[in-house]
């Protein structure tokens, strides 16, 4: 299975913590916002929770092909 | 783990007004991590130092879900047994917050706000024709969340009376028997139960509807699940906002160098939503204990497994992170309070709060220039014996 892109846009986020707390193999704090442990992963329904839980959408995931899997619009 | 001297009782007494205890700034220099004692379930640990306060927040060794039916420590006799999502833990937790995430993000939220302004004006219109004075109490703060969360879940504007009084009651700490708490708490879980009914007999599209769509179309929640989350989004969605709205307008109002600040130069009306939220402490008794479920150490002192955790409002506080914390200042660079919590429970109406908030204050400097308190500053009366603080009555003249 081909691997997910994770990216977090630093400027939108307000450090809520939220994926840091619920996905933390994913997501970490770094100078109180958020960033990707790592910019490839193998896909977990962990990462689209936590993308579709940000509260300012700052979390982006793709597939393979680059199509967004989160968040829905 | 124990100290030397007995714990201090906590809540450290009856809240005054948004006056914060100077136990808390005590604590943090002298002992940040330190025992307390609750009026009921026995001994807990109190954390004072933000960066603690928000591990206490975030950190899954930190258990919300470990409470529920036990006797922990807690300022009210009654243990708590309903679970709602605010003593849930991940991934049970996460499971109910993605059923309502997306209504409540910044993007959602920003649809709202033409929506928030119109009822703003038609409220001030009313309060302007009504004359000087008014509370602003019952004119503006409590109608405005009220009515924006209504049209969000799906709860009708007419009932708010009942609703009011029920969720008054049951956000009670002191203020009526536990009976009484106990009763009214049933009673919202009724009233929602009978909009989920109406629900399954004509389908809607709000929130309420999209949950019951949740649980009979998907099984995503139980039954019990859906009627306690409707009651806690209408509970939290409006308690917090109209008391928070009638806490910053008393601020303002008590403190003219700030007011005339803002009313010179409005664009910096949501950098002081944002200190105001800072500086405001909201609750005004022990709060939502954690369990450690491991042991964990905070500031050098152990947490052992089985210990409750209260984190206290001292957060926004310490000076460590908040130069001059107790100064009101609408220019600060690091404003990363934590205001609405840190984690996974923190606040999902937070970007609508703010949005209320903001529209709510701007509008009411720029449609009364002259706006003043009615009463002096200390005369205003606040409620007792609740979870959160606010004003009574906020009366204003302009």
């Amino acid at each position: 299975m081909t691997k997910w892109q994770v990216r977090v846009d630093r400027e939108a986020c307000i450090g809520t913590g939220m994926c840091a707390s619920s996905a933390a193999a994913y997501f970490r704090l770094e100078n109180g916002k958020a960033t990707a442990a790592q910019d490839f992963v193998e896909p977990d329904e962990l990462v689209v929770d936590a993308a579709e839980s940000c509260p300012m959408e700052a979390i982006l995931v793709r597939d393979g092909d680059g199509v967004v899997i989160a968040p829905e619009v | 783990m124990t100290t030397s001297q007995e714990p201090r009782n906590y809540p450290f007494g009856e809240a005054h007004r948004l006056d914060i205890d100077p136990t808390y700034a005590e604590l943090r220099r002298t002992e940040p991590v330190s025992r307390v004692r609750l009026p009921y379930g026995g001994d807990a640990w109190l954390v004072t130092k933000y960066d603690d306060v928000k591990t206490v927040f975030s950190d899954p060794r930190f258990s919300r879900a470990a409470v529920l039916g036990q006797d922990v420590p807690r300022a009210v006799p009654m243990i708590q047994e309903r679970p709602s999502i605010l003593s849930m833990d991940p991934p049970e937790h996460g499971r109910l917050r993605k059923l309502v995430a997306k209504g409540f993000t910044m993007r959602r939220t920003e649809q709202l706000r033409q929506r928030a302004q119109d009822i703003v004006d038609g409220l001030l219109d009313e309060m302007e024709k009504n004359g000087a004075p008014a509370d602003l109490v019952e004119a503006l703060d409590m109608p405005l969340p009220i009515t924006i969360i209504c049209e969000l879940l799906g709860v009708p504007y007419e009932d708010r009376r009942e609703f009011r009084t029920w969720s008054d009651q049951a956000l009670a700490v002191t203020a009526f028997t536990p009976e009484k708490i106990t009763a009214a708490s049933d009673k919202l879980q009724d009233y929602i139960a009978g909009l989920v009914a109406r629900r399954r007999e004509s389908p809607t599209d709000d929130v309420l509807g999209t949950l019951v769509t949740a649980r009979d179309e998907g099984d995503r929640l139980s039954e019990e699940e859906l009627i306690n989350f409707g009651v806690t989004l209408l509970v939290a969605g409006h308690e917090t906002t109209a008391n928070q709205l009638g806490n910053f307008m008393y601020t303002l109002l008590t403190n003219p160098d700030r007011l005339a600040e803002l009313r010179a130069d409005p664009t910096l009306v949501p950098a002081a939503v944002e200190e105001l939220l800072r500086i405001t402490p909201l609750g005004a008794s022990a709060g939502f204990p954690r369990i450690a479920i491991e042991d964990v150490e905070l500031s050098g002192v152990t947490i052992q497994a089985g210990d409750a955790v209260f984190v206290g409002q001292a957060g926004n506080r310490d000076p460590a992170v908040f130069p001059e914390p107790d100064r009101i200042d609408f220019h600060r660079e690091n404003i990363a309070h934590v205001a609405f919590g840190h984690g996974v429970h923190h606040c999902v109406g937070a970007p609508l709060a703010r949005m209320e908030l903001q529209v709510a204050i701007s509008t009411l400097l720029l449609r009364f220039p002259e706006l003043e308190l009615a009463v002096p500053g200390d005369e205003v009366p606040f409620r007792k014996g609740r979870l959160v603080r606010g004003p009574q009555e906020l009366l204003v003249r302009w």
